[in-house]
């Protein structure tokens, strides 16, 4: 890339915990795009296009994208220990958050009131990522090979229900057969 | 304690398996815990998976919820770690090597075969978590009004699921 800086870019553990801790906190729905701000806009520790350059690669590996971000980012400019606190940083506040929701829910999700939030909130999240997936897939639409393994996905996991791993292991070599021969083409 | 154990087998593997994030795994999680497991009906899943989406956070925190109605405090960190540490174990290694192999033809096709399986497992998470939450035909109408909402707004998510809390407090009595 030709926008790396001359002196490449360390900080402090405690300066990765705060942003990600920041991000994390203030990441509602999504927390890509408060990374984005925090790292990219306010802190400018990472250029637009190095930032891009980083998501692409936390989309290549397999896990949580923003867990992967964490640890990368961490540990290219704070070595191992930055990975760490970067990630506690990030996971720290919402899964103590969240646990406190859990109790609660469990203390009080018998009275009717609070039930009928819940399962209207259900319906809610379901909707969120019905958009997220058709999103994700519209642009398919313009390849029919991509349909087909698309459609393939949906019906071995949603439909028949087969078992993960086998099912991967036969849909993804076969759409990178796919995706070879087409960027051949 | 076998509770715990076979928490961390199974969230560990799909940390493996995540691919293109943690959302593609739902389809396996719901399989797993509810299905085979039985440790929660379908519906007490996806509330689960909702509480955690009104929670700040990555997504992947609903797997923490996951694990907490299994084993409490406990089954959430042992659910959490599990789905974390192989996956950023990966990524450490990985992070240092993408310069050598990010220009490289292969890297290119992996990474274009993989986004028609995202998208195919992803639908499927969606239609599993609509089917799980859809208790009657409101909660249906309901979801799909949420889905329109977003695809068709610039509004923040957020909005939308207290719209639908809201909803569910006044029509679901």
């Amino acid at each position: 890339m030709e926008s790396l800086p001359a002196q490449p870019l360390r900080l402090s553990s405690l300066a990765l915990f705060g942003a990600f801790f920041q991000a994390g906190l203030m990441g509602f729905g999504g927390v890509l795009p408060m990374i984005r701000r925090v790292m990219v806009e306010d802190r400018k520790w990472l250029t637009p296009a190095e930032f891009n350059e980083l998501i692409s690669l936390c989309q290549f590996l397999p896990g949580a994208n923003v867990a992967n971000m964490a640890v990368i980012f961490g540990s290219r400019v704070c070595g191992p220990q930055g990975s760490v606190a970067a990630l506690l940083g990030l996971l720290g506040a919402p899964v103590a958050i969240v646990l406190v929701i859990a109790e609660l829910y469990a203390r009080y999700g018998e009275l009717a009131p609070v039930r009928h939030m819940v399962t209207g909130l259900s319906a809610g999240a379901a909707g969120l990522i019905l958009a997220t997936a058709l999103k994700i897939a519209m642009p398919l639409r313009t390849s029919p090979l991509n349909l087909v393994v698309a459609a393939l996905a949906f019906a071995a996991l949603g439909i028949v229900r087969l078992p993960f791993l086998p099912s991967l292991c036969v849909l993804v070599p076969l759409s990178m057969v796919l995706a070879g021969w087409k960027l051949r083409a | 304690m076998s509770h715990l154990l076979a928490l961390a087998l199974i969230f560990a593997e799909l940390s493996f398996l995540a691919i293109g994030g943690a959302s593609t795994t739902l389809p396996a999680m719901e399989h797993a815990v509810v299905h085979q497991q039985h440790w929660m009906s379908a519906t007490e899943f996806v509330r689960l998976y909702a509480l955690a989406q009104a929670a700040p956070g990555p997504n992947m925190l609903a797997v923490t919820l996951f694990g907490w109605e299994v084993s409490g405090i406990a089954g959430a960190i042992v659910a959490t770690l599990a789905f974390l540490l192989p996956a950023c174990a990966l990524a450490f290694v990985m992070g240092h090597l993408w310069v050598r192999f990010r220009d490289r033809q292969w890297r290119k096709v992996v990474q274009a075969g993989l986004v028609p399986v995202t998208a195919g497992l992803m639908v499927a998470a969606a239609y599993l978590l609509v089917r799980d939450a859809a208790v009657d035909w409101r909660a249906l109408v309901l979801s799909a009004g949420v889905a329109i909402g977003c695809l068709f707004t610039k509004r923040h998510p957020l909005w939308f699921l207290g719209l639908a809390a809201l909803a569910g407090l006044i029509g679901f009595r």
